[in-house]
């Protein structure tokens, strides 16, 4: 098999995409074939807080897609991950059936909580599982393009498009939080029972849920990193580092963002969607506005514009957060804000960027 | 998913804008153009009129509205009155930027505007006409002809030997011709030159006269400019803006000794030699 020459010449990108193969063979195994009493045996706990890293990575690659590419620093993308999430969890939700704490076979228990006497007509569709995955799509897709038609044709930029998509998170989050809204007030959804047939706590399906987030992260770093190797990768950039000359040159420069906005807000919704079944509930919180900056910083810790930086900032700085929030809670927000500030006076390109100043030096 | 793309590429493109058509020897007419910026009457009933295959440099103090006359042929600025049409059919008040540079309009910032973090060949690519639909966009190689005319820009604009530099480490001269060459790969009929000579050394000046010249004939090449010298050894034609209107046009050497032209420079203290 030869590979194509944009791929051959990512060598940090091949170096993920081995790890990731690595740990998705690896750690199956070591959760499903090695006795429970050996040293190297896996927690489910573990193999769950690991596919929910590579959750994170996958939200992460989809804002430096635009962040770092196309220089939109979006400051809301986690309202897309929240959408693909609530898509899954509608799915996940009519799963359960009669097995609910009310036993009625249509409504979820938090409808009948509320005399609801039957299912809003934007629930119908949601037991199919196709019609669920294609929402994760759909959902978030749409969202991003109606609100970036609006917001590039009007040549909002800059901070003030930063401020708009906090806005349109914290707007989401108020939303959902409503109980009229008929997506659980701020209980969210939750007590999933079984996804495809499977049940849902089972290790087997932890496990398979596993691998899958590592084949979509890998599969969405391809579909970037081949995305900004084509022409169009390099007409990005020209739209990041002078928007005029792009449009000078003859680029449709509102259209192109729209369309990158787009399916960036798509890869959230599939990371959201895998995200869900693994931590087993989607609540309003997920929109909270300081989820979206957390995906930023884990993108400026890893390095902006390098995509490989994104997975590395996305699961380090959550290492960090898992450690940190059960060593010593408090101190979490105020390590976060540290970091930001530390990476953007000291290390503006970032980790990734770091490496490869060393191995310039050294070269 | 790429039926959704092109159907989006289509959906809002402005009708194709036909060939240009300068059969009356005129490539692009402004005629009784004004425009104002809270009360600042920037462009003030301006009529100019460049030929077919003209070198015309436009010179002027500051604040003369040369910057905003090229605004309003890119589309950047709508005057509030006139008429701009290049060549006999094309209303460039209906179009975009956009528009206005695929119909065959290239501008070159005062500021060179390259892409740093790009490659030279990169750049070129970037600006080759004929590639801006989504799907021309959608891929990783180049054909052999795109290659040739790659190649042949690079030649024009004396880089060949820099392609594989990245723009941002380019000397400014170097910058400066590169971004002329991009205008090139769009394959123009007028290109509209800001200054193009600003920060450069005279041996970079002379090329830069040479390749400009060199361009007169099969483009029409509008330069705004403010060193004389420069300005002496390109054109033949040259328009005095002052005040957002036509002061005078025709030879420098006329212009010199006009009277008006010379109480407008002295009197805005700009350097004239």
């Amino acid at each position: 098999m030869r590979l194509p020459p944009w791929l051959l010449s990512d060598r940090a990108g091949l170096v993920l995409l081995a790890v990731l193969a690595l740990i998705g063979v690896g750690v199956p195994i070591l959760n499903l074939w090695v006795p429970p009493d050996h040293p190297l045996h896996l927690t489910a706990y573990t193999v769950t807080l690991l596919g929910k890293y590579l959750c994170y990575a996958l939200l992460a690659v989809a804002v430096d897609l635009v962040w770092g590419y196309m220089g939109i620093l979006s400051l809301g993308h986690a309202a897309f991950f929240g959408l693909g999430g609530y898509c899954f969890g509608m799915y996940l939700m009519r799963q359960i059936g009669t097995r609910g704490v009310y036993g009625d076979p249509m409504l979820p228990d938090f409808m009948v909580f509320l005399n609801w006497q039957e299912l809003p007509w934007y629930w119908h569709g949601f037991d199919l599982f196709w019609f669920a995955a294609l929402m994760v799509l759909v959902v978030p897709g749409l969202l991003a393009f109606v609100f970036g038609w609006f917001a590039f044709r009007s040549r909002v930029s800059g901070v003030y498009l930063s401020i708009i998509t906090q806005a349109l998170t914290y707007a989401l989050m108020l939303a959902f939080f409503r109980n009229e809204m008929g997506f659980g007030g701020n209980n969210g959804l939750t007590d999933f029972k079984d996804v495809l047939g499977y049940p849902i706590h089972a290790d087997g399906t932890r496990v398979v849920l596993f691998v899958l987030s590592a084949l979509a992260l890998a599969g969405g770093y391809l579909a970037c990193r081949w995305l900004v190797s084509t022409r169009m990768g390099r007409v990005l950039v020209a739209i990041r580092d002078s928007e005029d000359r792009a449009r000078f040159l003859g680029y449709r420069v509102e259209r192109v963002k729209a369309l990158v906005f787009t399916f960036s807000a798509m890869l959230a919704g599939v990371a959201g969607a895998l995200y869900v079944p693994q931590v087993g509930i989607i609540n309003p919180g997920e929109f909270a506005p300081l989820n979206s900056i957390e995906a930023v910083i884990w993108v400026a810790v890893g390095g902006r514009g390098t995509l490989v930086g994104a997975v590395v900032g996305a699961v380090l700085v959550n290492y960090a957060k898992s450690w940190l929030t059960g060593a010593l809670p408090e101190v979490w927000l105020f390590a976060l804000g540290g970091l930001f500030v530390a990476v953007t006076l000291l290390l503006p390109h970032g980790l990734i960027g770091l490496l490869r100043r060393r191995r310039e030096a050294t070269a | 998913m790429s039926e959704l793309i092109s159907e989006l590429d289509a959906a809002g493109m402005h009708p194709p804008v036909g060939p240009v058509d300068a059969t009356h020897g005129i490539l692009l007419y402004l005629e009784g153009v004004s425009v104002s910026f809270d009360g600042f009457k920037a462009i003030d009933n301006l009529s100019l009129y460049i030929g077919d295959g003209e070198l015309r440099c436009i010179i002027g103090p500051n604040g003369a509205g040369k910057t905003t006359m090229m605004d309003i042929i890119t589309g950047k600025t709508k005057p509030d009155t006139g008429r701009v049409f290049f060549g006999q059919t094309i209303d460039l008040l209906k179009l975009d930027e956009p528009a206005i540079a695929r119909a065959g309009i290239g501008r070159k910032f005062q500021r060179p505007t390259v892409i740093e973090p790009l490659t030279v060949l990169e750049n070129l690519e970037l600006a080759m006409s004929g590639a801006k639909r989504l799907r021309g966009l959608m891929t990783t190689r180049l054909s052999g002809e795109e290659c040739d005319r790659i190649a042949a820009v690079l030649d024009r604009i004396g880089l060949t030997e820099h392609g594989g530099r990245l723009a941002g480490i380019l000397a400014h001269g170097q910058k400066q011709w590169l971004e002329i060459g991009m205008l090139l790969m769009q394959e123009p009929r007028l290109l509209l030159v800001d200054e193009p000579v600003a920060g450069m050394t005279p041996a970079e000046m002379d090329r830069t006269a040479e390749l400009l010249r060199s361009l007169a004939g099969s483009h029409s090449v509008v330069v705004v400019e403010h060193d004389m010298g420069f300005v002496r050894s390109i054109a033949d034609q040259v328009t005095v803006l002052h005040q957002g209107r036509v002061l005078a046009e025709g030879r420098l050497d006329e212009l010199q000794e006009d009277p008006t032209v010379i109480e407008v420079y002295l009197g805005a203290g700009d350097a004239y030699h």
